[in-house]
Protein backbone atom coordinates (compact mmCIF):
# COMPACT_ATOMS: atom_id res chain seq x y z
CA UNK A 1 0.00 0.00 0.00
CA UNK A 2 1.27 3.65 -0.59
CA UNK A 3 0.94 6.72 0.16
CA UNK A 4 0.45 10.09 -1.97
CA UNK A 5 0.63 13.65 -1.23
CA UNK A 6 -1.33 15.76 -3.90
CA UNK A 7 -0.41 19.64 -3.37
CA UNK A 8 -3.54 21.69 -4.89
CA UNK A 9 -2.92 24.46 -2.36
CA UNK A 10 -4.17 28.16 -3.93
CA UNK A 11 -6.02 26.71 -6.68
CA UNK A 12 -9.93 26.80 -6.44
CA UNK A 13 -13.55 24.62 -6.88
CA UNK A 14 -13.23 22.54 -8.77
CA UNK A 15 -8.93 22.29 -9.06
CA UNK A 16 -8.79 20.65 -6.20
CA UNK A 17 -10.98 17.56 -6.66
CA UNK A 18 -9.90 16.96 -10.33
CA UNK A 19 -6.27 17.10 -9.09
CA UNK A 20 -7.89 14.25 -6.59
CA UNK A 21 -9.72 12.16 -9.06
CA UNK A 22 -6.66 12.11 -11.70
CA UNK A 23 -4.01 10.84 -8.82
CA UNK A 24 -6.54 8.38 -7.79
CA UNK A 25 -7.16 6.73 -11.66
CA UNK A 26 -3.54 6.07 -10.70
CA UNK A 27 -3.70 4.42 -7.52
CA UNK A 28 -4.18 0.90 -6.54
CA UNK A 29 -7.37 -0.50 -4.24
CA UNK A 30 -5.95 0.35 -0.26
CA UNK A 31 -3.57 3.02 -0.98
CA UNK A 32 -3.77 6.48 0.04
CA UNK A 33 -3.91 9.56 -0.50
CA UNK A 34 -3.29 13.42 1.66
CA UNK A 35 -4.85 16.41 -0.56
CA UNK A 36 -3.50 19.69 0.49
CA UNK A 37 -5.96 22.57 -0.07
CA UNK A 38 -6.47 26.26 0.88
CA UNK A 39 -9.92 25.94 -0.71
CA UNK A 40 -12.86 25.94 1.83
CA UNK A 41 -16.15 24.59 -0.62
CA UNK A 42 -13.44 21.66 -1.86
CA UNK A 43 -12.83 20.59 2.04
CA UNK A 44 -16.24 20.11 2.35
CA UNK A 45 -16.84 18.79 -1.39
CA UNK A 46 -13.82 16.09 -1.59
CA UNK A 47 -15.33 14.32 1.28
CA UNK A 48 -18.79 14.66 -0.59
CA UNK A 49 -17.65 13.29 -3.90
CA UNK A 50 -15.51 10.04 -2.09
CA UNK A 51 -18.96 8.86 -0.43
CA UNK A 52 -21.14 9.08 -3.37
CA UNK A 53 -18.81 6.72 -5.23
CA UNK A 54 -17.36 4.87 -2.46
CA UNK A 55 -14.32 5.30 -1.32
CA UNK A 56 -13.24 5.99 2.30
CA UNK A 57 -12.50 8.80 4.33
CA UNK A 58 -9.81 8.56 6.29
CA UNK A 59 -9.92 12.10 8.14
CA UNK A 60 -9.98 15.72 7.26
CA UNK A 61 -8.39 18.40 9.66
CA UNK A 62 -7.29 22.05 8.87
CA UNK A 63 -3.48 23.00 10.39
CA UNK A 64 -2.66 26.34 11.98
CA UNK A 65 -1.45 28.39 8.52
CA UNK A 66 -5.49 27.54 7.38
CA UNK A 67 -4.12 24.45 4.89
CA UNK A 68 -6.88 21.61 4.99
CA UNK A 69 -5.57 17.97 5.03
CA UNK A 70 -7.89 15.55 3.69
CA UNK A 71 -7.05 11.83 3.52
CA UNK A 72 -8.86 9.39 1.58
CA UNK A 73 -8.40 5.35 1.26
CA UNK A 74 -9.27 4.54 -2.63
CA UNK A 75 -11.68 1.21 -1.71
CA UNK A 76 -12.39 0.35 -5.62
CA UNK B 1 -34.16 12.04 -14.43
CA UNK B 2 -31.39 10.29 -16.76
CA UNK B 3 -28.09 12.26 -17.19
CA UNK B 4 -27.22 15.81 -17.41
CA UNK B 5 -27.54 18.09 -20.83
CA UNK B 6 -25.76 21.04 -20.65
CA UNK B 7 -26.34 23.57 -24.05
CA UNK B 8 -23.43 25.90 -24.04
CA UNK B 9 -24.14 29.18 -25.76
CA UNK B 10 -22.60 32.28 -23.90
CA UNK B 11 -18.52 32.97 -25.06
CA UNK B 12 -18.49 35.00 -21.55
CA UNK B 13 -15.98 33.45 -19.04
CA UNK B 14 -18.32 33.63 -16.10
CA UNK B 15 -21.12 31.41 -18.17
CA UNK B 16 -18.34 28.90 -19.83
CA UNK B 17 -16.43 28.48 -16.39
CA UNK B 18 -19.80 27.64 -14.11
CA UNK B 19 -20.91 25.21 -17.59
CA UNK B 20 -17.45 23.58 -17.61
CA UNK B 21 -17.69 23.25 -13.65
CA UNK B 22 -21.23 21.62 -13.90
CA UNK B 23 -20.16 19.14 -16.35
CA UNK B 24 -16.53 17.94 -14.68
CA UNK B 25 -18.10 17.60 -11.27
CA UNK B 26 -21.66 16.04 -12.44
CA UNK B 27 -19.51 13.73 -14.84
CA UNK B 28 -16.69 12.25 -12.11
CA UNK B 29 -19.76 11.72 -9.95
CA UNK B 30 -21.10 9.08 -12.09
CA UNK B 31 -23.52 11.07 -14.41
CA UNK B 32 -23.60 10.79 -17.96
CA UNK B 33 -22.64 14.33 -19.20
CA UNK B 34 -23.51 15.81 -22.70
CA UNK B 35 -22.35 19.25 -23.98
CA UNK B 36 -23.89 20.75 -26.79
CA UNK B 37 -21.65 23.85 -28.47
CA UNK B 38 -23.16 26.58 -30.21
CA UNK B 39 -23.11 30.46 -30.33
CA UNK B 40 -20.65 32.21 -28.96
CA UNK B 41 -19.74 29.40 -27.04
CA UNK B 42 -18.66 27.38 -29.98
CA UNK B 43 -15.36 28.97 -31.83
CA UNK B 44 -13.19 28.27 -28.38
CA UNK B 45 -13.34 24.86 -29.58
CA UNK B 46 -12.12 25.28 -33.05
CA UNK B 47 -8.96 24.35 -33.50
CA UNK B 48 -6.12 27.47 -33.02
CA UNK B 49 -9.27 29.75 -31.80
CA UNK B 50 -8.35 31.65 -27.94
CA UNK B 51 -9.39 29.81 -25.09
CA UNK B 52 -9.46 33.24 -23.54
CA UNK B 53 -12.98 34.23 -22.83
CA UNK B 54 -14.05 37.85 -22.00
CA UNK B 55 -15.21 38.66 -18.46
CA UNK B 56 -18.93 39.69 -18.20
CA UNK B 57 -18.51 41.08 -14.58
CA UNK B 58 -16.09 41.64 -11.91
CA UNK B 59 -16.17 37.66 -10.69
CA UNK B 60 -14.91 36.95 -14.17
CA UNK B 61 -12.51 39.35 -14.27
CA UNK B 62 -11.26 38.19 -10.85
CA UNK B 63 -11.01 34.80 -11.66
CA UNK B 64 -8.52 35.49 -14.47
CA UNK B 65 -6.27 37.19 -11.58
CA UNK B 66 -6.79 34.15 -9.58
CA UNK B 67 -5.86 30.70 -9.60
CA UNK B 68 -9.17 29.65 -11.03
CA UNK B 69 -8.52 26.57 -13.64
CA UNK B 70 -9.67 28.01 -16.84
CA UNK B 71 -12.67 26.73 -18.31
CA UNK B 72 -11.07 24.77 -21.33
CA UNK B 73 -9.24 22.66 -18.66
CA UNK B 74 -12.25 22.20 -16.58
CA UNK B 75 -14.03 20.89 -19.91
CA UNK B 76 -10.85 18.29 -20.53
CA UNK B 77 -11.25 17.24 -17.58
CA UNK B 78 -14.92 16.10 -17.61
CA UNK B 79 -14.01 14.84 -20.74
CA UNK B 80 -10.69 12.55 -19.32
CA UNK B 81 -11.72 12.11 -15.86
CA UNK B 82 -15.80 11.54 -16.36
CA UNK B 83 -16.17 10.55 -19.86
CA UNK B 84 -18.59 13.87 -20.54
CA UNK B 85 -19.18 14.23 -24.25
CA UNK B 86 -18.83 17.46 -25.30
CA UNK B 87 -20.91 17.88 -28.97
CA UNK B 88 -20.81 20.66 -31.84
CA UNK B 89 -23.61 21.76 -33.18
CA UNK B 90 -23.92 20.73 -36.79
CA UNK B 91 -25.66 24.44 -37.64
CA UNK B 92 -22.95 26.39 -36.29
CA UNK B 93 -20.45 24.02 -38.09
CA UNK B 94 -21.91 25.09 -41.34
CA UNK B 95 -22.37 28.78 -40.86
CA UNK B 96 -18.44 29.05 -39.98
CA UNK B 97 -17.62 26.53 -42.41
CA UNK B 98 -15.78 24.40 -39.63
CA UNK B 99 -15.44 20.65 -40.70
CA UNK B 100 -15.20 17.75 -38.03
CA UNK B 101 -11.15 17.72 -38.21
CA UNK B 102 -11.02 21.37 -37.40
CA UNK B 103 -12.93 21.05 -34.44
CA UNK B 104 -10.56 20.07 -30.78
CA UNK B 105 -9.50 16.73 -30.01
CA UNK B 106 -12.51 17.13 -26.66
CA UNK B 107 -15.17 17.52 -29.31
CA UNK B 108 -17.25 14.26 -29.68
CA UNK B 109 -18.68 15.38 -33.13
CA UNK B 110 -20.70 17.12 -34.64
CA UNK B 111 -24.50 16.96 -33.47
CA UNK B 112 -28.21 18.22 -34.71
CA UNK B 113 -30.22 19.75 -32.02
CA UNK B 114 -32.79 17.83 -32.65
CA UNK B 115 -30.59 14.56 -31.64
CA UNK B 116 -29.47 16.54 -29.04
CA UNK B 117 -32.85 17.29 -27.51
CA UNK B 118 -34.57 14.35 -28.11
CA UNK B 119 -31.57 12.46 -25.97
CA UNK B 120 -32.16 14.72 -23.47
CA UNK B 121 -36.06 13.77 -23.03
CA UNK B 122 -35.36 12.22 -19.90
CA UNK B 123 -32.81 14.00 -18.53
CA UNK B 124 -31.83 17.43 -16.87
CA UNK B 125 -31.11 20.55 -19.20
CA UNK B 126 -28.70 23.06 -18.10
CA UNK B 127 -28.32 26.37 -20.45
CA UNK B 128 -25.64 28.39 -20.28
Amino acid sequence: MSERVVDARGSFCPGPLMELISNMKMMQVGDTLELLSTDAGSAADVPEWIKKVGHEMVDTEQDGEGTWHIRVRKAK
Amino acid sequence: MSGMYIICLSGEREKLQFAAMAASVAAVSGTDVHIFLSMNAFPYFVKGHSKEAPAEGKLGEVMAERKVPPFYQIFEQAVELGDAKIWACSMAMDVLGVKEDGMEEIVAGPLGLTKFLSDAENGQILTF
